[in-house]
């Protein structure tokens, strides 16, 4: 989808130079074609936001409205050049999505769409009731673009600067996709606990996706001032803004060139039903609305997921990855676990809910290359132990220690940063990025490319780096045939060896697996049984939680047992074995 | 000052009531209902024009949306078509919105009683609720929020358009309920405000009996939590959907009704109140039918203090006043909540 896209974008630009010089196309062609250009850029920003990041916004027409009014009042109230005010027009769309995305990327869940619909029609009554923005009237007189003596006053020149703007924008936004900070906005479609787990701030990668749409959104705007010459308040309404969102939905919301085809399409039929209808009956008003209304309707119905998607399931060829080289060497986290003993001490850690106590002043420790099974019954409280460790849950009282460093109520990002990853018991894999980007997304750390070094492409000594660990590790694992696969598309044991890989690029001292034997069939089970004494023999410490008693007694050097928040046991696979209180635990109290 | 909080509470039992539908829907189908202006329009419009003596267009919009989904149904069950499942289907999507249109145009031109046409306009507006689901939303449940909610956006255009058709560009106000007026100093009180407090309040009590007392009520309310789930006991979502669109079209149809002897609405007036019940129903947070009754009245009295003392910000007032509240209540729930798709 990403890579070995670049030759039909070269023929697209081309086709789209080639255009206005075919002799015969109509220039109101043109005209269509700046305005699906000027849609194109505000999608292709949703399209990451939305589509990409999960963030629905409804008020991306009123950052278009932040860039077309700065340009409209600099240059007819200050007389300052168009190119001069496009900076301007940026930067205040930036800070207007700053100063909203603070608030909005707080809202959870469903308050966010609804949250951007408050702010766009909050912002598109003030545009319209503001004096010096020219109230309902808004403002005439802007200048055109020009270039030297050529003023883009027409269609046909601006188109140029138009297109140019798209092409552009749609690779760096790719560039973007295809990065370290990429695959974190891409994780935070499905929630934030994993993306966290590996480091990644999702609410500052919000805010980035965020900024990044609005700035796209305040270039169309800044385009469509000089364009029309004038802007007043209705473009950058609600009504637009939920237009921009289905021209993104239609397209299809997780692709880049969806944005581009929705647009396409949504102009193109506008205008078609614009045109035509009338013709067809008799002039009965509105008749566009309801055939505009339930084609769309039939078209999602068609194709739920964008007719982008839709078109390359149907294309006869692929775009082939490339592997990764394997050999770029990534620098190990500096050994610090080899003069201390114990590496996680946890000491009567204690969490309620309300009134359960679901763990009860639990401590036990875990040494160096020791490999430690944390047993019991269900609702023991095992997965609420390793919630506690990473940060994601904090504990209600007691102390948690890596390496002799408090831990308690650290955010799971510092905790993986000293050393500790982990995989989930509900596997927390993004089913549509491939295995090997699923696995990058535990190097996140190891990496410090940011957003623009992505988009400029600065940061492909890095990126080879990352993507040569994580195939190293998929290797590791056991599975480099399905190194391009859709991670959604594997067996869920395959998904549990994913994550395992995926917590090794952190290169972790300490390793917390929540039931990573659960759906692996028995040789499976038995290579990762091996795959953990290497690491173990390797210096590395695994904690791990699992029913499979046969695996766990079999691999590990400790056990600790627990039963209704409580340790009841500790010591050696034997030991535990014949434990009295464990038995009870297991299978009732024997009359 | 009394008279805008009186003002603000008419209004806010009309948001509040949009607000409950809203809520019903999202909860039990995940459809953002956008639409639900157009049923407060058309409940409106259909009542005025059959006071008026006139047959009302949706008479027509109802069967044709009904023979759709008669089509629709029959497609998709065409691999097990029972005589007895095309009959159900023709009673319900052919038989029934005939027998109403049927009605409409014996009844049209004669002097109809008001509560012969309220019922009417009932009838009809629910039967398009129903069948609007069958159509639009009912093959596409299992998508994405944002899918359901670019088809509600596609419904409420193409709805809006039929407004615009049926009834035309003027505005139009209907009879009121009740003539009677009484004041006590210095607040007057009109039977059709009386009328819009007693109904809001008795539609909500019904909403809080039927989900929390019937069996059919709790399966709705399962529905909502896990689809599922749901199904996988028995019940059938698609028939919940269905449920929750009527009693949306319906609550939508009455709050159209209250209103038009207030003030005129056009075609397209329904959208801005439906949008106001929305801002309400989020305050509520979706899930909480007495705090969105409360939140809606909290935004009816916004906006007539608003519109008395700063009345060309009335509307940014209005829906800014959401943000913080949106911001308190992600703050106020757990973390620790995983969005799927």
């Amino acid at each position: 989808m990403i890579v070995g896209a670049r030759l039909p974008v070269a023929l697209f630009a081309l086709l789209m130079a080639a255009i206005p010089f075919i002799p015969g196309v109509p220039p109101f062609w043109i005209v269509l074609l700046d305005n699906i250009g000027l849609s194109a850029l505000v999608a292709m920003g949703l399209v990451l936001l939305t589509g990409v990041g999960g963030l629905t916004s409804f008020g991306q027409a009123a950052f278009c409205g932040f860039g077309a009014y700065t340009t409209a009042v600099l240059t007819t109230t200050y007389g300052l050049s168009p190119w001069l005010t496009l900076p301007f027009s940026l930067i205040v769309s930036a800070i207007a999505a700053v100063a909203l995305g603070l608030i909005t990327v707080r809202l959870s869940g469903h308050y966010l769409p609804l949250g951007t619909l408050a702010w766009g029609l909050g912002l598109f009554y003030l545009f319209s009731k503001l004096e010096f923005l020219g109230r309902n009237d808004g403002i005439s007189g802007i200048p055109p673009l020009a270039i030297g003596s050529l003023k883009m006053t027409d269609p046909g020149s601006i188109y140029f600067a138009i297109w140019i703007a798209v092409l552009l924008c749609a690779l760096l936004t790719m560039n973007l996709l295809d990065s370290r900070t990429g695959r974190a906005i891409r994780a935070l479609r499905r929630g934030h606990i994993a993306a966290e787990a590996f480091g990644i701030w999702t609410p500052r990668t919000k805010l980035l996706v965020f900024i990044h749409a609005a700035v796209l959104a305040g270039l169309s705007g800044w385009l469509y001032a000089h364009f029309q010459r004038t802007v007043n308040p209705t473009p950058f309404g609600a009504q637009a803004g939920i237009e921009y969102l289905f021209i993104a939905v239609v397209g299809g919301a997780g692709y880049v060139w969806g944005g581009v085809l929705g647009a396409a399409i949504v102009v193109i039929l506008k205008e078609i039903l614009q045109s035509y209808l009338p013709y067809l009956f008799h002039g009965e008003g509105q008749l566009e609305t309801i055939v505009f209304g339930i084609l769309l309707v039939t078209l999602l119905q068609l194709a739920p997921s964008g007719v982008w998607p839709w078109l390359t399931a149907r294309l006869p060829w692929r775009p082939i990855r490339k592997p990764p080289d394997r050999s770029p060497p990534l620098p190990r986290r500096a050994s610090t676990a080899a003069d201390e003993d114990v590496l996680l001490r946890i000491d009567h850690a204690r969490k309620q809910f309300g009134g359960v106590i679901a763990v009860n002043d639990v401590s036990f420790a875990v040494g160096t290359g020791e490999i430690v099974a944390l047993i019991g019954p269900n609702g023991a409280g095992k997965s609420t132990t390793f919630n506690l460790i990473t940060g994601v849950l904090t504990a209600t009282g007691g102390s948690i220690s890596v390496l002799g460093r408090k831990i308690d109520n650290a955010p799971p990002q510092e905790v993986t940063r000293l050393g500790v990853s982990r995989t989930f018991q509900h596997v927390k894999l993004v089913p549509d990025m491939t295995v090997l980007e699923n696995v990058a997304i535990g190097a996140h750390l190891r990496g410090r490319s940011g957003a623009l070094a992505s988009m400029f492409r600065l940061d492909r000594a890095e990126e080879a780096k990352l993507l040569a660990e994580a195939a190293r590790q998929i290797d590791r694992v056991g599975l480099a045939e399905h190194i391009d696969t859709q991670a959604g598309s594997l067996s869920l044991g395959q998904q549990r060896i994913v994550e395992i890989a995926r917590a090794l690029c952190a290169d972790p001292i300490l390793l917390l697996l929540d039931e990573p034997a659960a759906g692996l069939r028995h040789m499976e089970k038995q290579r990762l049984a091996k795959l953990l004494r290497e690491l173990r023999d390797g210096g590395m410490s695994v904690l791990l939680v699992e029913h499979d008693m046969g695996f766990v007694m079999g691999l590990a050097d400790r056990i600790v047992v627990l039963d209704f928040g409580t340790r009841i046991a500790e010591g050696t696979p034997e030991a535990i074995g014949t434990n009295p209180d464990v038995v009870r635990a297991y299978l009732g109290a024997v009359a | 000052m009394l008279f805008l909080l009186q003002d603000g509470i008419t209004n806010g039992a009309i948001y509040a009531l949009l607000g409950l539908a809203l809520v019903l829907v999202f909860a039990v189908t995940r459809v953002m209902l956008v639409p639900q202006g157009e049923f407060v329009t058309y409940g409106a419009l259909t009542y005025a024009t059959l006071a008026s003596g006139h047959v009302p267009g949706t008479a027509r919009l109802a069967l044709a949306m009904g023979t759709v989904a008669f089509c629709l149904e029959l497609y998709t069950s065409r691999r097990s078509l029972h005589p007895w499942l095309v009959g159900r289907a023709i009673a319900i999507y052919i038989l029934a919105p005939a027998a109403i249109t049927a009605l409409t145009y014996s009844l049209a031109g004669h002097q109809t009683s008001i509560f012969v046409n309220i019922a009417l306009s009932l009838l009809i507006v629910g039967t398009i609720g129903v069948f609007l689901y069958r159509i639009a939303f009912q093959p596409i449940a299992h998508t994405s929020v944002l899918v359901l909610l670019i088809a509600a956006v596609g419904c409420h255009l193409a709805l809006q358009g039929f407004g615009l058709l049926f009834f035309g560009a003027e505005g139009q106000r209907g009879p009121a309920l009740s003539n009677v007026a009484f004041t006590i100093s210095p607040l007057r009180f009109t039977g059709q405000s009386i009328a819009v407090y007693a109904t809001t309040f008795a539609l909500i009590a019904g909403l809080w009996l039927f989900f929390g007392f019937t069996l059919f009520g709790k399966a709705l309310h399962a529905t909502a939590v896990n689809r599922l789930g749901a199904r996988l006991v028995g019940i059938r979502t698609a028939l919940s959907g269905q449920v929750a669109f009527l009693l949306a079209s319906v609550i939508g149809a009455i709050s159209g009704i209250l209103i038009v002897p207030i003030t005129t609405l056009y075609y397209d007036t329904g959208f801005l109140i439906g949008l106001k019940g929305f801002v309400a129903a989020i305050i509520g947070g979706l899930v909480s039918y007495p705090l969105t009754a409360v939140a809606a009245i909290l935004v009816g009295g916004v906006e007539a203090f608003s519109s008395f003392y700063a009345s060309n910000f009335k509307e940014v007032i209005v829906f800014t006043l959401i943000i913080p509240v949106l911001l308190l209540r992600s703050l106020a729930t757990p973390a620790v909540e995983e969005e799927k798709d």
